[in-house]
């Protein structure tokens, strides 16, 4: 059986209601905390080294090349993934599958908790996607897995997710990754 | 840009499915091609909507892949849809739709259509509607008419099922005269609305009646109505699409039905008016048909 996540399978799983809102400009969100963008770019480095079978779900704006930022974006996800020792399950598009998704090599908003109880995901992060499909992929996620989420985000952030870093571009993408190297080394990984 | 949104950034193409490298690699894109998109290339190109969860054997779904496989420009197209099983098909579709409230379509479509042009200048953008006889004929009748009197650039295509289907069988305005159906049990009691004459006095440049029995006829028509909405006006397309569901045909007995009524209710009636003529033969002479 799944594991719940911490709205349970309350009527109402969001966040807001729990007073959570996403972060100020130049912060972070770590659970319910607001912090500097450096202390949760660490810790998200932790958890996704450290928590089993860590993904990055990639979305549509960072998948497909449609202009110069999402090309580099490519490129510095891949080398992210690398250093964090993550998988890569694409979320290529909202379509819902019909009759259903293969899990196991894809993420669907519609039920993004198929892929994750599927492949046993404790920790992911979700990038690229657009914003009203991530609250609402985030928002599954948090009622009904008890997985780490992680978005890493290029507007104002998601407070749905357990770790939200906002106006994610990428020079800040490149930050991040270095922030993970050092963790990486810190814990002898 | 458009047709960039489709392509996969290298560092990706490893964790993609089948499908999308597909829809890349080997759709009928506009952009990469000499000659008009067509029916013809269907069974070995990668279609715009392949699933659905329509009943099957529903001639909506074969119709649908008619229409999206002539589209002239499919990256630059955005369709707009209405609810009615029609758009049990829409979210599946791998191109821009939106899916209007009931009867709005024509009123959401003369609203993109605006903008668009607006915000992309240099570029045609092409905004059809897309939505069942309910929509069109009767909830949305004043949208639709009042489009095509202020002579909106923009196709109207109404999947004639002579019956409101996915709402479990209530009678609409297309409903043919003594029509029995589950909700409508004292039978029909006036004609069928012949929305495609409407069409025509409201001032469509292109209109037709047919079935969606010939593929490529469908295709014709639509890439026709598609050009001609481009640079003259509004057109309109009534295509009998029947619902096996409610009048009691089995999966495979749909196009034989459709065939049926190629010679009856739906008997071809076409019109183009004399600046369409003239436009469509210039698009004719520059390979565009
Ligand atoms: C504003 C509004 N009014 C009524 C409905 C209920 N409704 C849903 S589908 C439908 C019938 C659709 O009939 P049609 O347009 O002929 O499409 P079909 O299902 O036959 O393809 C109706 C009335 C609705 N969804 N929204
Ligand atoms: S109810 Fe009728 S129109 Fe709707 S999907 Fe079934 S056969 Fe097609
Ligand atoms: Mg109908």
């Amino acid at each position: 059986m799944a594991n719940q996540g911490p709205a349970y399978y309350s009527p109402y799983p969001a966040a807001l209601y729990e007073g959570v809102i996403t972060p100020p400009e130049g912060k972070a969100l770590l659970l319910e905390e607001v912090v500097d963008e450096e202390i949760a770019m660490r810790e998200i480095a932790k958890q996704m080294l450290t928590k089993e079978n860590a993904t990055i779900f990639p979305g549509p704006q960072v998948l497909y090349g449609y202009n110069e930022e999402a090309k580099k974006k490519a490129t510095l996800i891949k080398e992210m993934a690398e250093v964090l020792n993550a998988k890569m399950i694409p979320m290529y598009d909202y379509r819902p599958k019909y009759p259903k998704i293969d899990a196991e090599v894809e993420i669907n908003p519609n039920h993004p908790n198929l892929t994750i109880w599927h492949n046993n995901i404790k920790a992911a992060i979700f990038i690229g996607v657009h914003c009203h499909y991530a609250n609402v992929a985030l928002k599954m996620v948090r009622c009904e897995t008890d997985c780490y989420t992680i978005a890493i985000c290029g507007l104002s952030g998601h407070e749905d997710a357990m770790a939200t870093l906002r106006d994610q571009h990428s020079s800040e993408l490149e930050k991040f990754i270095k922030i993970a190297r050092e963790v990486k080394a810190e814990l002898k990984l | 840009m458009a047709i960039d949104i489709y392509k996969i950034n290298p560092e990706f193409r490893d964790i993609m499915p089948k499908e999308i490298i597909d829809l890349e690699e080997n759709a009928t894109w506009a952009q990469n091609r000499i000659k008009p998109r067509g029916i013809k290339e269907m069974p070995d190109t990668k279609e715009i909507l392949e699933e659905h969860s329509l009943c099957a054997g529903c001639p909506e779904s074969a119709a649908l892949r008619y229409v999206l496989a002539a589209l002239p420009c499919p990256e630059e197209t955005i369709i707009v849809n209405s609810t009615g099983c029609t758009s049990l098909m829409f979210p599946h579709i791998a191109l821009h739709t939106v899916h209007s409230l009931f009867g709005n379509q024509n009123a959401v479509a003369t609203g993109i259509k605006r903008v668009l042009d607006w915000r992309f200048p240099d570029k045609q953008k092409d905004v059809m509607v897309l939505a069942g006889d309910g929509a069109t004929v009767d909830i949305g009748l004043d949208y639709t008419l009042q489009s095509f009197f202020r002579q909106e650039n923009i196709t109207t295509i109404c999947f004639d099922n002579e019956v409101y289907a996915n709402t479990g069988g209530q009678e609409s305005g297309a409903t043919p005269k003594g029509q029995v159906f589950k909700m409508a049990p004292l039978g029909k009691k006036f004609e069928k609305v012949k929305m495609w004459e409407l069409a025509t006095t409201a001032g469509c440049h292109y209109t037709m009646n047919m079935t969606a029995s010939a593929p490529k006829a469908v295709a014709k028509a639509v890439r026709e109505a598609i050009l001609v909405a481009r640079e003259i006006g509004p057109t309109f397309l009534n295509i009998y699409t029947p619902c096996i569901l409610e009048i009691g045909l089995s999966a495979n007995e749909g196009l034989g039905e459709m065939k049926d009524q190629d010679k009856d209710r739906f008997a071809s009636y076409k019109f183009v008016s004399p600046e369409a003529e003239e436009y469509l033969k210039k698009c004719k002479a520059e390979g565009k048909l």
